[in-house]
């Protein structure tokens, strides 16, 4: 029954890369907070570790002015942070993201206010592809990974960034509706091994928002201008490019002005 | 053709019974046109090719005068009456090959363009595009036929295509075989004293190319002091004497015989020729060798070659050849390539060409003082060090551009998005806390969790049950919707009819609104025309949309109106942007940036 795909992956074990938002600026205002958030959060995390011994979660946290690794399941060091209240891996990872905030505090410190209040995603995304390279050039599970991107958006909106590049990669794109449900969207739908989706059913979007962003404000749009060298994408008339810096067609419609002065009104 | 007109005498008549008025008759490959010799009489006559349907024509050897009768589309006939039956003849197939010329041509699209020249290999390859892709042709039916868009916009987006059909059509020249056919080994006559030796023109070829001598020779020697005939006997009988190895008596009989001598000798041509280039080594080269290179192991040195030499010494230097310079020789010149291409049984044709084309190369060795500048360049670029060099080649990714078909069917998304996000603007986070508040926020609810530890329980039941509801609510209906297979797509469920139609639609509307958005800002006449044209052509669809809506059973509606509406949305939003500019024209205001007429 199984198709061609489902070859790749002989077994069901994951190693999870996790990019973890932690915008403060979006935190300060959601309606779901950070602590509770963090709960469902970290008991997901242990859930996945308890599907397969061999299951690994490696979390990046995505700041405000930087990214960095928090916790990495196959390292020796949680050890050190034992507390009670919670397992060990919790506690060590709660630790390495206050002392990540702090740092990232800092930055802000140097930097001049005024930037828009996004997050680093790009920086984090391209640290986890890193990681997942080096650990497939020295482990050799599989010769060709495949790195599906699935990705859970929290917020009011939503992003045709994350969109495009779950369907594009193959991963699986969900805005939970439930936020009081968070941890069980993410068991029902993003602790499944790549193995296993080859016979589960996972939600499907009913369509992806192909649309491109323009590289000015960011939003997507449907119909803007682009830079016939280097194929950058904005909303509106600008006098030069600002990604290859060629100049846009000025100087032929000034010309023409010029030579056209003398018809003012169309020839119909 | 042969000829590009004809001019004859004849007499034109309008009817069988009409005599006919004197002129001159003169067919061209567009037109035809008769003067008569009284300018005054009024059977002067312009008529094109085109509208030429038929012929007919009297029979030689009947009573009959000799009458041409051209027939028109209208039905209406032009008669002419030649002087005698050949000029009848000879107008007769002039006009047969017109006719047929473009009777090839009139099946296709138009054959007038006239805003553009193109050249009968241009039109022919466009024919064949438009032959070869189905899709192409029905969008060039659909908008170039319809007048809609002329035939030169229409091919303006397509220059790749045509450039890489082009480049197709170079068709690969063949070279030299490396097999030594110019070494013939002869048929010996057992019984008489005669050897036979095989010349088939390639031969020939092979032999003015590899010996330059012989060639000299030919040129020289045929025909004026000697028949072809003789020329080949007297060097077979040098290459017999050769294969004797009796350098005796071939030194004995070049002595007597001068032609003879020129056969026998080494070849001098050759010999400049190779002092030359060793005084122009590259020294760039790269001599590595490796095993393909060893060919001593192979018997006869991997060459296949007619004739046995073997390695004996003859005492006379002058006289001697040895196999290695053969092979040597042919291989160069098996590399090196045809140079001709012409004819190959006129012997002197390709004597003559082959020397035209040597012409050519030496006169190029003669610049010869760039290509040592270039080459001493060379040298001092290549003794670089090179592990102290940084890569200077980064890799290009080569431009992927996807076909917007595949995107198609999900783009219902779109199409579910109400007007209130039309524009999708990023979430600006409204934030009115200062960085420092925020942060501190942040860390505190780390404390809090650190404090509290996770919650319990980390979701309560029903709000589990609830979302797991809902869960599997959706992905049952989309499935329904949708298909099982995540790789299925919507467009498969239609019956394949609509299925065409709907993605035939979409290429069309791309290829509309392509031109049409490129026409902004119109800045000439020209442009407006077009504008107004696609417009009519973008109202035009709307009810072939709204058809194929009603065509379809009542349960793929739905479905069927989800994939038009992005469609729909597109067209929209041109004829929005045409109407807002007609009135910004109409109500003139003097205020136009960037050249706007």
């Amino acid at each position: 029954m199984a198709p061609a795909p489902s070859k790749l992956y002989a077994d069901d074990v994951s190693l999870v890369v996790v990019l973890l938002d932690t915008n403060p600026f979006f935190w300060s205002s959601s309606s779901l907070s950070f602590s509770q958030f963090l709960s469902h959060v970290l008991a997901f995390f242990n859930a996945i570790l308890t599907l397969n011994q061999l299951n690994q979660v490696v979390v990046i946290a995505t700041g405000y002015n930087s990214c960095d690794y928090i916790f990495d399941s196959s390292s020796d060091l949680n050890r050190s942070f034992e507390n009670g209240r919670m397992p060990v891996m919790c506690s060590s990872l709660l630790q390495k993201l206050e002392e990540f905030l702090i740092k990232d505090e800092q930055f802000s410190k140097e930097e001049p206010d005024g930037r828009i209040k996004s997050s680093l995603l790009s920086g984090s995304l391209s640290m986890a592809l890193c990681y997942i390279q080096r650990v497939f050039r020295s482990g050799a599970l599989h010769p060709h990974p495949r790195v599906p991107i699935d990705s859970c958006y929290i917020g009011a909106q939503n992003s045709a960034f994350l969109q495009q590049a779950s369907y594009i990669t193959g991963g699986v794109h969900h805005k939970p509706q439930n936020l009081d449900g968070l941890f069980q969207y993410l068991m029902t739908i993003f602790a499944t091994d790549l193995h296993s989706r080859s016979f589960l059913n996972l939600p499907k979007p009913v369509g992806v928002d192909f649309r491109a962003s323009c590289f000015c404000h960011k939003d997507t749009i449907d119909m803007g201008y682009i830079c016939s060298v280097c194929l950058s994408i904005f909303c509106k008339h600008h006098k030069k490019c600002s990604t290859c810096g060629s100049v846009f067609g000025q100087a032929q419609s000034e010309v023409a002005s010029a030579s056209d002065k003398k018809r003012k009104t169309p020839e119909t | 053709m042969a000829s590009r007109h004809v001019t004859k005498r004849a007499k034109y008549k309008t009817t069988i019974k009409d005599p006919g008025t004197p002129g001159t008759l003169r067919l061209t490959l567009e037109k035809i046109l008769f003067v008569p010799h009284n300018p005054k009489s009024a059977g002067k006559l312009d008529v094109e090719f085109r509208f030429i349907k038929g012929q007919k024509h009297t029979k030689e050897g009947s009573n009959k005068p000799p009458w041409l009768n051209l027939t028109n589309n209208q039905n209406g006939s032009f008669i002419f009456e030649f002087e005698n039956y050949s000029d009848l003849q000879y107008c007769r197939d002039f006009v047969g090959k017109v006719l047929a010329k473009s009777g090839e041509v009139s099946e296709k699209p138009t054959v007038t363009y006239p805003d553009e020249q193109l050249s009968a290999a241009e039109m022919e390859l466009r024919i064949k595009l438009l032959q070869e892709d189905s899709e192409l042709q029905k969008l060039h039916k659909q908008f170039v036929l319809s007048d809609v868009l002329t035939e030169a916009e229409f091919w303006a987006t397509r220059k790749k295509l045509l450039d890489t059909e082009a480049n197709k059509k170079t068709k690969q020249r063949l070279g030299f075989k490396s097999a030594m056919i110019s070494d013939i080994r002869p048929s010996t006559d057992g019984r008489t004293n005669k050897v036979t030796f095989n010349l088939t023109p390639e031969i020939i070829l092979q032999i003015f190319a590899e010996k330059p001598a012989v060639h000299r020779a030919f040129l020289s020697y045929v025909p004026n002091k000697m028949s072809e005939k003789v020329f080949w006997t007297k060097y077979f009988r040098a290459e017999y004497l050769h294969s004797t190895k009796n350098s005796i008596a071939a030194a004995a009989e070049a002595a007597e015989d001068e032609e003879l001598a020129v056969f026998l000798k080494l070849d001098d041509i050759l010999a400049s020729e190779a002092r030359w280039k060793i005084r122009r080594v590259d020294p760039t080269l790269d001599m590595e060798a490796d095993e393909g290179d060893d060919y001593t192991h192979l018997p006869d040195h991997g060459i296949f070659r007619d004739g046995s030499k073997d390695m004996t010494e003859s005492q006379n230097e002058l006289y001697r050849r040895t196999l290695s310079q053969d092979i040597n020789r042919h291989a160069a010149v098996v590399l090196e390539g045809r140079a001709v291409d012409v004819d190959l049984d006129d012997t002197r044709a390709v004597a003559e060409a082959l020397a035209w084309s040597k012409q050519e190369s030496s006169t190029k060795r003669e610049s010869d003082g760039d290509t040592n500048q270039e080459r001493l360049a060379r040298v001092s670029r290549m003794t670089e060090i090179e592990d102290l060099q940084g890569p200077n080649n980064l890799p290009s990714a080569p431009l992927c551009i996807k076909d917007p078909r595949d995107y198609f069917d999900s783009q219902q998304a779109n199409a579910l998005r109400t007007s209130g996000d039309a524009l999708g603007r990023t979430e600006q986070i409204k934030c009115s806390l200062s960085t420092q508040e925020v942060y501190g926020s942040l860390r505190q609810s780390i404390s809090v969790i650190k404090a509290m530890g996770l919650k319990d329980p980390i979701v309560k039941p029903e709000v589990a049950h609830q979302v797991f509801d809902a869960l599997t609510n959706s992905i049952s209906t989309t499935k329904y919707h949708i298909g099982k297979n995540p790789h299925e797509s919507v467009l498969d469920r239609l019956p394949k009819k609509t299925k065409d139609e709907l993605l035939h639609h979409w290429t069309s509307i791309l290829e509309l609104l392509k031109h049409f958005w490129a026409s902004y800002p119109i800045t000439t006449s020209y442009l407006y025309t077009k504008v107004n044209r696609l417009k009519d052509a973008i109202s035009n669809i709307y009810p072939q949309l709204e058809e194929i809506k009603g065509s379809v059973p009542s349960e793929l509606r739905h479905q069927v109106s989800l994939l038009v509406h992005p469609m729909l949305q597109a067209l929209d939003a041109a004829i929005q942007h045409y109407e807002a500019d007609m009135q910004k024209r109409s109500t003139g205001s003097v205020d136009k940036p960037n050249g706007y007429v």
